[in-house]
């Protein structure tokens, strides 16, 4: 049934139905679409449609440095007439955006898509930002598909479109777009001849004369846009029996409105930007009064405010978070003077039971382990971080992260604050933490400052030889491409000694030995010149990792010093606690441990800092069956 | 919409919900329904808290459940069922794993894991099946089987026959595993009898 790689029939037949996520529906619309080019940088929510891309014939795809690397390699592929794709997380396109703003202005010759993926909710995000401003600020058409049907659809329509009016298409996505499942009809692939590049410098070639002539045609093309939304198939009015109040909404928003007001007119704007004021006009016609309802900045509201046109919507609705039914309905109730239906009541007084927190950890075994432990014992000291699983270091029983803005900052804020440091803090040590393939994305051009400024900052790579948190994929740090192939490798020592860094400063440390990770790391941070530490163990999660012989803890020996609990590693559990008093009068609190053995495997970090050498192998005959790795 | 049905299948990272819940969508649509699936997961790979949305009918539009709609609440892990109680409507059924996984900020003393999560959801006014699903699939050989034997669980409660659950659910090993078929077969059955044994004692 499912329309995944792996499956007996791959890619699925054209008119088949399947049940696919809207990244899943992307992709294989890409490939129907006939792109010869698609190129991306994992991200949540939009890691997927890259990811499927590439298990599709015919396409070449990739994994960029960067976002802005992926926009330029693909907006290179339409001026060579081939249609083109790219795929980025919202605050990936604030990396792009510099591409974008002038690649407006050249348009494109073949097809060019971009889809946009945002985090509604700040499930897997920094931030919350709406990239429809992007449509706006650029000048460009976008598109809002509301579940994996539209997403498949509108990325096909987004290539006709982008050809016609010889301009890049952005498909906005959100998480509840990207990764929901739902049924989707696939259709044929077509493939496209392509035109190959044409010498124009007058377009190509954006020096400020041949910019400025181009910005008229960006206007008069975002009018010709704004005629073609007010006819497009893409928005859609349904009316309905209850006209009192008319709903203006866009993406997944529109299934809540449906759901949550079956009898309601509807204005569903799938070509949402420049938006249709004429069909606004046509449909506030129609109804008593309107609400939009907008994920998450009121784009469409201010727009159509400004066009004299009374609308609702962020005075009664919230102006972050996800627009679920849930939040609807008491909104409407609400302005419409009315009270919620006995049920919705009764399920307003249904409060969640108190139950802890399960805030996300670092994995059992996991190379970082090591490295928080050891930061954590570091004295005065500001750890300066970044962006992937070792953000995770901020919390119990860590506590050894300082800061985490955007992809890279770690370089550039540890600077600062060597740079700015108080007077009474001369002696404070600056530490800064970044992965493998965050310090390519955007850290390299941070630590090239920090040497040619002279930085007081040691710098650690953790380098896993994974993009860890979007679940593993390659990078030019893992020396395989994006299916897996061998590729061209990064050496991080001889990068950093390039960079300017000093031979004797770069080491290459194995986070699982303790000691030498601490000594290295002390004697780093004393000496006030840029040094980098590499570790270089892989993710437990990956093919590279290989799991070794579990431990366990001997119940008599343990003398609940409580040392292996600092190591944070979800395998090691308190059995009980308690608190003595000791000879000299202080009282102490005791943890007694056990391992979970099946889910240990054997990385020994514990081990290190056991007082009395209470964690010891298992022995063979009681291994388990079958050596489970959690994750 | 209330010919569609809602199922809540939570736990945490790693213990299988969202394969779980791929695998009632896939049946679900086998017997010609419209199906949606989504899940509220964050960074959940790295062991946090996953809740996945099911819904299938005639045809579905949102894709989640509002709290207070969901008909079925599969926990695969004791407090995390006990934390989305509050999806069920009133008259709703829990199936709840009694088998606990303990998250490193309680062994950190931080907060305290519940003394009986089964009870509190009882004492909230839920009625809950319950059984040791972990322990269930440990005996089998395979803590993974958790998962095959949550299905079962689940199975004769759904608005169609347990036997196409379990198809969909072997047929995923058909081609990669043969040599877990029986396995399966097993723990599915074994599920299936866990939860009629709860039903029976409730």
């Amino acid at each position: 049934m499912s329309a995944l790689p792996g499956a007996a029939t791959w890619p699925a037949p054209a008119h088949s139905r399947h049940l696919m996520s809207g990244n899943d529906a992307v992709a294989r619309a890409v490939w129907e679409a006939g792109v010869r080019v698609a190129a991306g940088y994992p991200g949540t929510p939009a890691t997927e449609m890259l990811e499927v891309i590439s298990s599709y014939p015919d396409i070449y795809s990739e994994w960029s440095v960067n976002e802005k690397v992926s926009l330029e390699v693909a907006f290179g592929a339409a001026m060579a007439g081939s249609r083109s794709f790219c795929a980025m997380k919202h605050v990936g396109m604030n990396v792009a955006s510099d591409a974008l703003m002038t690649i407006t202005l050249t348009g494109v010759a073949g097809g060019l898509v971009i889809a946009v993926a945002d985090d509604v909710g700040l499930s897997s995000s920094q931030n919350e930002q709406d990239s429809r401003y992007w449509g706006r600020f650029a000048h460009l058409p976008l598109l809002e598909p509301a579940d994996s049907q539209e997403a498949h659809d509108f990325t096909l329509a987004a290539f006709e479109l982008s050809e016609r009016f010889q301009v890049p298409v952005i498909v906005r996505m959100t998480t509840r777009v990207c990764h929901v499942k739902g049924l989707v009809t696939v259709g044929e692939r077509t493939a496209r001849p392509v035109a190959g590049f044409t010498k124009d410098a007058a377009r190509w070639v954006m020096v400020p004369g041949a910019a400025g002539r181009r910005l008229p045609l960006m206007f008069e093309r975002e009018n010709r846009l704004r005629a073609e939304a007010e006819v497009s198939p893409l928005n859609v009015i349904e009316m309905g029996s209850d006209r009192r109040v008319g709903f203006i909404t866009s993406g997944p928003a529109y299934m809540h409105v449906r759901e949550s007001f079956p009898a309601a007119p509807v204005l569903k704007l799938g070509f949402s930007c420049p938006v249709p004021f004429d069909l606004v006009r046509s449909f506030a016609a129609q109804c008593d009064r309107l609400v939009v309802v907008e994920e998450v900045e009121p784009l469409i509201e201010t727009e159509v405010k400004a066009q004299g046109i009374a609308v609702h919507g962020k005075d009664i609705l919230p102006r972050s978070g996800e627009l679920a039914p849930s939040v609807l309905k008491p909104a409407l109730a609400k302005l419409l003077g009315e009270s919620l239906s006995p049920p919705e009541k009764a399920v307003s007084k249904f409060a969640p039971l108190p139950v802890f927190p399960r805030p996300p950890t670092m994995c059992v075994a996991c190379p970082h382990l090591g490295v928080y432990y050891t930061l954590a014992q570091l004295r005065n000291v500001t750890i300066s971080g970044d962006i992937g699983c070792y953000t995770l270091g901020f919390g119990q029983p860590w506590n050894a992260l300082d800061a985490c803005v955007s992809m890279g900052a770690s370089m550039g804020m540890a600077l600062g604050l060597d740079k700015g440091r108080a007077e009474a803090e001369e002696d404070k040590k600056i530490v800064a933490v970044i992965g493998d393939s965050t310090f390519m994305h955007m850290g390299m051009q941070g630590l090239l400052d920090i040497v040619y400024n002279r930085g007081n900052v040691t710098v650690m790579i953790l380098d896993n030889r994974a993009v860890g948190m979007t679940g593993g994929q390659n990078n030019p740090g893992t020396g395989r491409g994006i299916h897996g192939e061998d590729a061209p490798r990064v050496d991080f020592a001889t990068l950093v000694k390039a960079l300017g860094v000093a031979e004797e400063r770069v080491h290459v440390i194995d986070p699982y030995e303790l000691p030498t990770l601490f000594k290295t790391l002390r004697q780093e941070t004393k000496i006030a010149e840029p040094s980098v530490i590499i570790t270089n163990q892989p993710c437990v999660l990956g093919e590279d990792y290989h799991a070794r012989k579990p431990f366990q803890v001997l119940e008599d020996v343990c003398t609940g010093c409580g040392n292996c609990v600092d190591v944070g590693c979800p395998a090691i559990h308190v059995t009980r606690r308690d608190t003595v008093v000791k000879a000299n009068g202080k009282e102490v609190a005791r943890s007694f441990v056990r391992i979970e053995s099946p889910a240990c495997t054997g990385c020994g970090l514990c081990v290190q800092p056991c007082a009395p050498d209470a964690i010891v192998h298992v022995p063979a005959l009681a291994m388990p069956i079958h050596v489970v790795k959690t994750s | 919409m209330s010919d569609t049905t809602n199922i809540l299948v939570v736990g945490t990272g790693g213990q299988g919900v969202m394969t779980a819940t791929e695998i009632l969508a896939e049946a679900a649509i086998a017997f010609g329904h419209d199906v949606k699936k989504t899940e509220v997961a964050g960074m959940a790979q790295r062991g946090g808290v996953v809740s996945s949305h099911l819904r299938f009918g005639k045809r579905v539009l949102s894709p989640q459940i509002s709290p207070g709609t969901a008909d079925l609440l599969l926990g695969f892990e004791a407090a995390e069922g006990m934390r989305w109680r509050h999806m069920l409507r009133p008259d709703g059924l829990a199936l709840m794993n009694t088998g606990r996984l303990v998250p490193p900020v309680v062994d950190l003393g931080l907060f305290e894991y519940p003394d009986d999560p089964v009870a509190a959801v009882r004492a909230a006014g839920t009625r809950v099946f319950s059984f040791d699903a972990s322990a269930i699939a440990k005996e089998l050989g395979d803590i993974r089987l958790g998962n095959t034997v949550m299905l079962g669980a689940i199975a004769d409660h759904l608005p169609f026959s347990p036997e196409v659950l379990e198809q969909c659910i072997l047929r995923r090993f058909a081609s990669k595993k043969p040599e877990l078929i029986e396995l399966n077969r097993r723990a599915f059955a074994a599920g299936r009898a866990a939860a009629a044994q709860a039903a029976a004692a409730n």
